[in-house]
């Protein structure tokens, strides 16, 4: 009989069981992110040292600070120019950038859209879980029209933001949507990303039973699972604009942008190169 | 063969739906924190789907198909 998790290699047991609510769907996309992790290793693509993960503020964030990978915590919205400095300054690194949706939609979005607009080759992984979970669950800019939270006790009067069209108009090489209710494709999306060149981002719908949940009567975890389990509908090859986020029609998931450009750094050693040998010696 | 790590346990109750021939039950035996864990209550039924280890967010179940 083994003692041990099939992940604990690749956790920092001693910090186990996580900060999360019991039911939080971040368990899951940290643990399929790290199964996906552990596919590359194995078949070679991937080396260990060279994998290192970034989060900003927010309980996502706190998926940093599990893995026995190189990690930082870093600064409200900032995780993906951080991760971006060190991939300029380390090309060989496999940034994961992993944040809430407050994280990159909300506080980090300007960042989020440049990173998209010069597909810097980073993996952002964003858990959303349509709230602002950790400071009390205020609206946030990916909560469905009509839904109620602490700050709009009478209904959201906002239309939501829809994140795949945002990084599939500026260009992503690689956007897709998972959910946490369907683990093993999750899996496979983080699976393919790992291994794109240029910006790869994966939305995770996910649950927050404590904070999310409360406001709309699914108080309990396998409540709000079940309900987010129903609205989500699976397509196999989905375009752009079947991306529908929405509570009453449902959330499509599956891979949106599957592309093949030239990534940041890329172009950026490319030029490097080429002034360099401008330089008059 | 299905085991839970007790001591992670949060009694979050996924595994216990996501399961399809409903091996697993919430116990009655509190861990540490006070959480009342899962416990596999039919190992027989199990089809080694693995969806237990993949739906539990707190890394607290795995499946190891074959040893039984």
């Amino acid at each position: 009989m083994a003692v041990g998790h099939p992940l604990d290699p690749y956790l920092r047991t001693d910090r186990l069981p996580t900060m999360w609510c019991p039911g939080c769907g971040l368990g899951v996309v940290l643990g399929t992110l790290l199964r996906a992790i552990d596919r590359r290793i194995r078949e070679g693509r991937l080396r260990r040292e060279n994998v290192a993960f970034v989060g900003g503020i927010g309980c996502s964030a706190r998926m940093t600070l599990y893995p026995l990978f190189d990690s930082a915590h870093v600064i409200h919205g900032r995780a993906i120019p951080f991760a971006l400095g060190v991939k300029i300054v380390k090309p060989k690194m496999k940034m994961i950038v992993v944040g809430g949706d407050g994280d990159i939609a909300a506080i980090g979005g300007n960042h989020i859209l440049h990173a998209l607009r010069r597909n810097a080759d980073l993996l952002v992984v964003m858990a959303n879980n349509m709230i602002y979970g950790m400071t009390g669950g205020q609206l946030a800019p990916t909560t469905p029209r009509g839904l109620y939270t602490t700050t709009t006790p009478y209904g959201n009067p906002e239309r939501e933001i829809n994140m795949v069209r945002l990084a599939a108009a500026l260009g992503a090489n690689y956007v897709a949507r998972g959910s946490t209710t369907h683990p093993q494709l999750l899996e496979q999306l983080f699976y393919k990303a790992l291994a794109k060149r240029g910006l790869a981002f994966v939305e995770v719908l996910s649950t927050c039973p404590e904070i999310f949940g409360r406001h709309i009567d699914f108080r309990s975890p396998v409540d709000l699972y079940l309900e987010l389990r129903k609205r989500i509908v699976v397509k196999a090859k989905p375009s752009v604009e079947e991306s529908d986020y929405n509570w009453e029609k449902g959330f499509v998931i599956g891979e949106f942008v599957d592309k093949d450009e030239p990534g940041y750094i890329e172009v950026y050693l490319d030029y490097l190169s080429k002034a360099l040998e401008k330089q008059p010696s | 063969m299905i085991s839970v790590l007790t001591e992670r346990c949060k009694e979050c109750g996924m595994c216990v739906t996501v399961c399809p021939t409903k091996v697993l039950e919430i116990g009655s035996v509190r861990n540490r924190r006070g959480y009342r864990y899962a416990v596999p209550a039919h190992p027989e039924k199990c089809i080694g789907c693995r969806l237990c280890e993949y739906s539990c967010p707190d890394f607290a179940i795995f499946v190891e198909v074959g040893a039984r």
